[in-house]
């Protein structure tokens, strides 16, 4: 099957958050592929080594940076990728850049196509769904098991969705999105490291997908981030296992109030 | 100006809590907007649920009422409400942050062509614009976001605002119809999960284990003490990735985001991931037999001290504080 996977770089989940004058600072942060987006690709790569044959394609809209990332998704064995690289699509909201992802996709050819269910920067959730919306094509979001039919016309899936499960079934194509439990990723070879450097990447600009930056106009604004409003400092309970634990209750009923 | 719509959201024919806490925020909206307030159901036998939230004050409520929507269709559910929200005309939309209400809003702001912020907390009506505030990287950071245009859909996280109370003259019902449309992705069946936990994302305590538990059998006293607490049980994802406990109670950034009344921590070291998850928390109590965990930065309560010892007297302790009440 031919699959396209969507991938976003974003902030290794180990960053600490650095906030100045109202912006993240993004000096000195290191890059991940979103790791919903890696069970994505994991799941691509799962059903076309189980199947034989296709091809697994990534796309991302990013900075020039974002082939460093990109590299990363091939190394894991992905076989090439599209890179919406343009400064003028670049900084829109989850509104602009689902309509740049489906300007991509219209030129591409795929059975398949996933996606994390939510990008773990912004935690928008929002630009996958939007994406298959501006397509056309049905949607499962949030999926922990994907299974295809034997003419491979349509696909069986688990959700898990506030905490409840759901089996659904869609036609293909269609846009899945990786909720935590599809799979466990792989981590790279070096033999995929290596081959990862000649893997084609093709770039693509706003006039390659026929966008006119303006109608990307973005619905929401940015004003600015703080951190998040500290704790005040909490206090260790003395004593011994017994004593601490009947002083934590009492507290948590007579200063706390919460139970 | 416009009105305001909530989607209220049932779970087999009950509304959930966070729908009434909708109408609570719809309400502040609309003193600083203006506006009258609306509501919107939508499901299979949601009578009662309409009939419900037609007395929380709200001028009207649309109610899609259909066999059709037994089980959620993605493409019929939003088409339904993007029909509905056009003949309404809102120019604030609000729906609850749960999974549902996430793809949902997406879905029919695709089609509408509005934009949407996620998972908000509060919001500020300033010179007639809407801004609000939303954490982002699982909660490291807090962003805060103007609607340029109007209208907007916005979803609100639950368990923030207090559920507006059922107790007003009802308000007219209005029937609204299901989009003729043949889905091409459905649920086709809810798979029966063990009948434990109380949701996470709606729970008021939230209860979780980490590696510390040791193996599955650590967490059997957890979920006692959940229990005693009519808690939601979590983990950290050490726990879940040793298959002690199901992964939909990872509590992170790569997990379910939390801010209950009371979290209680045993055994989790309090990695940064971890942290992100649950640190908007009210009040967190820490279990770790490590002084220097890190988790205890986090905490307004630490205990250092085995697990293994504190669960037993903690369930003796509550059973005697909770028979108080
Ligand atoms: C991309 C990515 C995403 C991630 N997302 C998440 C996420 O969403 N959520 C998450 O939780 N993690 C996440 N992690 C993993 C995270 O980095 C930590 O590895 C994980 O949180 C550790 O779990 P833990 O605290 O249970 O285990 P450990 O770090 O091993 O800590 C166990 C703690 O238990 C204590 N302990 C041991 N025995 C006892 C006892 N008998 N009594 C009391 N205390 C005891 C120890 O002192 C220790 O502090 C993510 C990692 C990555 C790379
Ligand atoms: N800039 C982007 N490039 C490629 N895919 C993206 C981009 N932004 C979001 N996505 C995809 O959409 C999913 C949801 O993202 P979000 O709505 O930002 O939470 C992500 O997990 C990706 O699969």
């Amino acid at each position: 099957m031919n699959l396209v996977v969507l991938i976003k770089r974003v902030p290794d989940t180990e960053t600490r958050i650095q906030i100045k004058d109202g912006k993240v600072v993004t000096d000195g942060i290191a890059w991940i592929i979103s790791p919903y987006d890696e069970y994505g690709i994991e799941e691509a790569l799962r059903i076309n080594e189980k199947q034989g044959g296709g091809k697994v394609t990534l796309l991302c809209l990013g900075p020039e940076e974002a082939k460093e990332t990109i590299r990363k998704g091939l190394a894991l064995g992905a076989d090439d990728a599209v890179h919406v690289n343009d400064p003028a699509l670049l900084g829109g909201d989850a509104s602009a850049t689902a309509k740049v992802l489906a300007a991509a996709l219209k030129k591409m050819q795929y059975d398949l196509v996933l996606a994390g269910k939510q990008a773990v920067d912004e935690d928008n959730a929002q630009v996958a769904v939007r994406v298959a919306e501006l397509l056309d094509l049905p949607c499962v979001n949030s999926v922990i098991k994907l299974e295809f039919s034997d003419d491979k016309k349509s696909a069986r899936c688990l959700r898990e969705v506030d905490g409840d499960r759901d089996e659904a079934e869609t036609s293909l194509p269609a846009i899945i999105t990786a909720q935590q439990g599809l799979n466990e990723p792989r981590y790279p070879s070096l033999k995929g490291i290596m081959g990862a450097k000649k893997k084609p990447i093709t770039d693509w600009k706003a006039a390659d997908l026929g966008l006119d930056p303006a109608s990307l106009a973005p619905k929401l604004e940015t004003l600015r981030f703080d951190p998040p409003p500290a704790r005040p400092p909490g206090k260790k309970l003395p004593g011994d296992a017994a004593t601490a634990t009947k002083e934590l209750v009492r507290l948590l009923r007579e200063e706390a109030k919460v139970i | 100006m416009g009105n305001i719509l909530i989607i209220a959201e049932e779970r087999e024919g009950t509304l959930r809590k966070v729908s009434y806490e909708l109408v609570t925020v719809a309400n502040e909206i609309a003193k600083g907007l203006g506006g009258a307030v609306e509501a919107f159901v939508i499901g299979n036998n949601v009578g009662a649920c309409a009939e419900a939230l037609a007395k929380t004050g709200v001028a009207k409520v649309y109610c899609a009422d259909s066999p059709a929507l037994a089980h959620f269709a993605p493409e019929v559910f939003a088409a339904t409400l993007a029909d509905a929200i056009r003949k309404a005309a809102p120019s604030v939309v609000l729906m609850p942050a749960t999974g549902l209400g996430k793809e949902l809003g997406a879905q029919v702001a695709a089609k509408l062509d509005w934009g949407v912020v996620t998972d908000c907390i509060t919001f500020q009506v300033e010179g007639g614009a809407l801004i609000f505030k939303r954490p982002v990287y699982a909660g490291k950071a807090m962003a805060t976001i103007k609607a340029k245009t109007l209208p907007v859909i916005a979803s609100f996280r639950p368990n923030i605002f207090p559920p507006a109370p059922a107790e007003s003259a009802a308000a007219p019902i209005e029937k609204v119809e299901v989009a003729a449309i043949t889905p091409r992705a459905q649920v086709i069946e809810k798979v029966k999960k063990e009948a434990v936990d109380v949701d996470l994302a709606e729970a008021k305590v939230v209860v979780s284990g980490g590696r510390g538990a040791k193996d599955a059998n650590g967490f059997v006293q957890i979920r006692e003490i959940a229990k005693m607490l009519g808690a939601a049980v979590g983990a950290s994802r050490a726990a879940v990735d040793a298959g002690w406990i199901d992964y939909s109670t990872q509590v992170g950034q790569t997990g379910k985001t939390v801010a209950p009344q009371l979290y209680i921590a045993l055994g989790i070291s309090g990695a940064i991931q971890h942290l992100a998850g649950m640190s908007s928390s009210k009040v967190i109590v820490a279990v770790n037999k490590d002084p220097d965990a890190p988790i205890f930065q986090a905490a307004d309560y630490g205990i250092v001290a085995d697990m293994f010892e504190v669960m037993p007297v903690l369930k003796e302790e509550l059973k005697k504080v909770l028979a108080e009440k």
